[in-house]
């Protein structure tokens, strides 16, 4: 398992140059010079060609690509002091770049910014498996009755609807048109340790959206899983063990179908640890979606460089995890 | 073994004791369908004495699981529907309530699944599954006994090393040994009944043999009554004493292995008989199958079931074979020997038309 465990998180750091590779060079062959963007905004949109040579030359945009993609890659592990035009930016390690807009190493506002998303994905994730598993676990004993059918087609109705266009609706019902005095707060993101209330009472709203709308693909999901797990010969035998009703589902039943909803699952907290993008902008959460949102407006390459480089890794490391608990789940599983 | 239940010498009337431990008498078994209910075993009836084995043989389809499953009561009870009655050791079953079944279910009764890699549950040690059905009925038990009792029934079975291998997952055992474990399950809690449905058929043949030795062996050992669901007629005429033929969800020839295997009275058991092949001989010799397929239970055919696939119904006369359902009556060769057929004179069909085709040899001797 250890041996796995690193073998995999080996694998995962290849992967991460690669794809820092593939980010840096895509930003250096962009349709326009990656100085353009700072050069616009320095200049107040009046960038002439001569002071673009200057952002270019004092970011280094002159050299070749590959010397400055060594000098990214040092940055990160020793840090390194950035020049933009005439002043210096210490920026110290891992350094993943200076943000065009504020000035301030990314990393740092990276670093400000994970207690809000992190917030919002564990507490929406954790809603719809508290939900969506025992839900769908319900239908799948009942497949086939009235319950069944309605609660599967409504779901299907929810889970169909666009999220971003979900998520504004629940907003605009809950704290617009009925007040609920419990949502009131939403969009003051305030970390747990100034106090547990503040904090629950800014993301409630958006785990809701989060939980509801996830709660309906994870019934959906179990249900399935659970529908045939409890047609497979096992559970017979088990049945006629003579188990109660409880043991054969829990037990026999929902253990052989998580591994599925696991693997969906460890894909699905990747994505949102990356950035949950329409909650954050919809509720005004301030995590790492907004802020990617914005440096992909403000074209603040740096800072849209360092959150595709998070989202990549969040997915790698969830997938690892994910992959455990397969093995756990399933000693068929050989993590090897 | 007693004759069937058409004399109905109540046994309640009896020591539960003294009686079959297992007596259905005209069970009844309907699904409902898409296309409408499918009436998978009807007026089935049958008895199995302690100590004695009872083989139930017929086509996919012909109800033999189906009825087995409902003596366990695994039919889902809410879409099944089951009349007729179930006596097991005197407690009628049809109706029971779910608490009261589960309390036999894998105690006084057990069953055992063909296929035992998927009836074994892929994520649990054998260990874990054997003592999960030894605690179910030990609630004092701890969990040490159970595991003790498990490997005990592991040692029982032929598994070698079982201190060491009751720590292995299903998948870590060959097929036999799964076949195997799943018989020490089935007998961990000594029951009275045991039924295998089609044991052997997913082992290769040297297993099987071992197999049914050991079901032998144990059934000796327990004394309990066995069904044995198959359509090998070899494993028939090694394991049963009284053989149960099935044909679209009914009985269609019932008696001792002898009677079903030397006098057969039904053209299905003759088609059995004769699709059977024989190693001895030659290889030009001919397999004679059934023609055509099993019925749709959906729509089954009027009359005897048999009829569209039976090449003797020319010898009745008039329709009788398409319009009236034959009874289940003794046959020629005893009492206990009964047959659903409209042939008027079975036994000269057999000897002069089926026997010379299926068994040459066997004529002569006769002769």
């Amino acid at each position: 398992m250890f041996a796995y465990v690193v073998k995999r998180l080996i694998s995962g750091v290849l992967v991460v140059t690669l794809i820092s590779m593939a980010i840096f060079l895509l930003f250096w062959y962009g349709p326009s010079s990656p100085a353009q963007p700072i050069c616009d905004r320095e200049s107040g949109n009046r960038c002439t060609p001569a002071r673009l040579a200057t952002y270019e030359k004092t970011l280094g945009y002159d050299n070749p690509v590959y010397e400055e993609y060594g000098k990214f890659v040092k940055g990160v592990f020793v840090g390194r002091t950035l020049t933009i035009a005439s002043n210096d930016y210490e920026c110290a390690a891992p350094c993943l770049g200076i943000s065009f807009r504020t000035k301030a190493p990314v990393k740092e506002e990276l670093v400000s910014r994970m207690p809000a998303t992190f917030s919002i994905a564990v507490g929406g994730a954790l809603l719809y498996l508290l939900f969506g598993v025992p839900i769908g676990v319900a239908a799948a004993r009942r497949r086939g009755s009235l319950a069944d059918k309605s609660l599967v087609s409504s779901f299907l109705f929810i889970s169909s609807i666009p999220y971003y266009l979900f998520a504004l609706l629940t907003w605009l019902y809950l704290t617009v048109t009925f007040e609920v005095p419990l949502f009131s707060n939403t969009g003051y993101f305030s970390p747990i340790t100034e106090g547990p209330w503040k904090w629950f009472s800014g993301m409630f709203l958006a785990w809701v959206a989060l939980g509801i709308f996830g709660c309906t693909q994870y019934t959906r999901y179990t249900r399935g899983a659970m529908v045939e797990s409890l047609s497979e010969d096992y559970i017979r035998t088990a049945k006629a063990k003579g188990l109660p009703a409880r043991t054969i589902i829990y037990k026999h039943g929902l253990r052989a179908a998580l591994v599925p909803v696991v693997t969906i699952f460890g894909i699905d907290f990747g994505t949102l640890l990356a950035g949950t993008i329409f909650t954050e902008r919809i509720f005004e959460i301030k995590g790492i979606g907004w802020w990617a949102l914005e440096a992909v407006t403000g074209k603040d390459l740096p800072v849209v460089q360092a959150t595709a480089l998070f989202g990549a890794v969040a997915l790698i490391i969830s997938n690892l995890i994910v992959d455990v608990v397969y093995s756990v789940l399933d000693p068929r599983v050989r993590l090897s | 073994m007693t004759s069937v239940p058409m004399t109905q010498s109540s046994a309640a009337e009896r020591d539960a004791s003294e009686g079959p431990f297992l007596r259905v008498e005209d069970l009844k078994v309907t699904f409902p369908t898409q296309d409408g209910p499918v009436t998978a075993v009807q007026g089935l009836s049958y008895s199995v004495e302690k100590g004695k084995t009872l083989g139930i043989v017929g086509e996919s389809g012909s109800g033999k699981s189906v009825s087995s499953m409902a003596v366990m009561g695994l039919h889902d009870t809410k879409s099944a529907k089951i009349s007729g009655s179930i006596r097991v050791d005197g407690t009628e079953v049809v109706g029971l309530g779910e608490s009261q079944m589960r309390a036999l279910r894998g105690n006084s009764m057990a069953m055992i699944f063909q296929d035992a890699l998927a009836a074994l549950h892929p994520f649990y040690k054998i260990g874990a599954q054997l003592s999960e059905a030894y605690l179910v009925h030990h609630s004092s038990a701890s969990k040490r006994d159970a595991r003790r009792k498990a490997i005990e029934m592991l040692d029982r079975v032929g598994i070698p090393q079982p201190d060491r291998r009751v720590d292995d997952f299903p998948h870590q055992f060959s097929g036999g040994m799964r076949q195997r474990a799943m018989i020490a399950m089935g007998l961990i809690n000594d029951p009275s009944l045991l039924i295998a449905d089609e044991p052997t058929t997913a082992l290769d043949v040297t297993v099987q043999a071992q197999i049914l030795d050991l079901l032998q062996d144990l059934q000796r050992e327990f004394n309990s009554a066995v069904i044995i669901i198959t359509h090998d007629l070899g494993v028939i005429a090694e394991m049963a004493d009284d053989v149960l033929v099935m044909y679209a969800g009914r009985c269609v020839e019932y008696g001792t292995v002898k009677q079903i295997l030397t006098t057969p009275e039904m053209p299905y058991t003759w088609g059995l008989l004769s699709s059977i092949p024989d190693v001895h001989a030659s290889t030009d010799a001919r397999l004679i199958p059934i023609p055509g397929n099993p019925p749709s239970l959906l729509r089954p055919p009027t009359g005897c079931s048999f009829h569209p696939r039976c090449v003797h119904s020319d010898k009745v006369p008039g329709d009788l074979c398409r319009t009236e359902l034959p009874e289940l009556l003794p046959a020629s060769s005893g009492t206990a020997h009964l047959k659903r057929c409209h042939l008027a004179d079975p036994v000269r069909v057999y000897e002069t038309e089926v026997l010379p085709e299926i068994a040459p040899d066997l004529v002569e001797e006769t002769r």
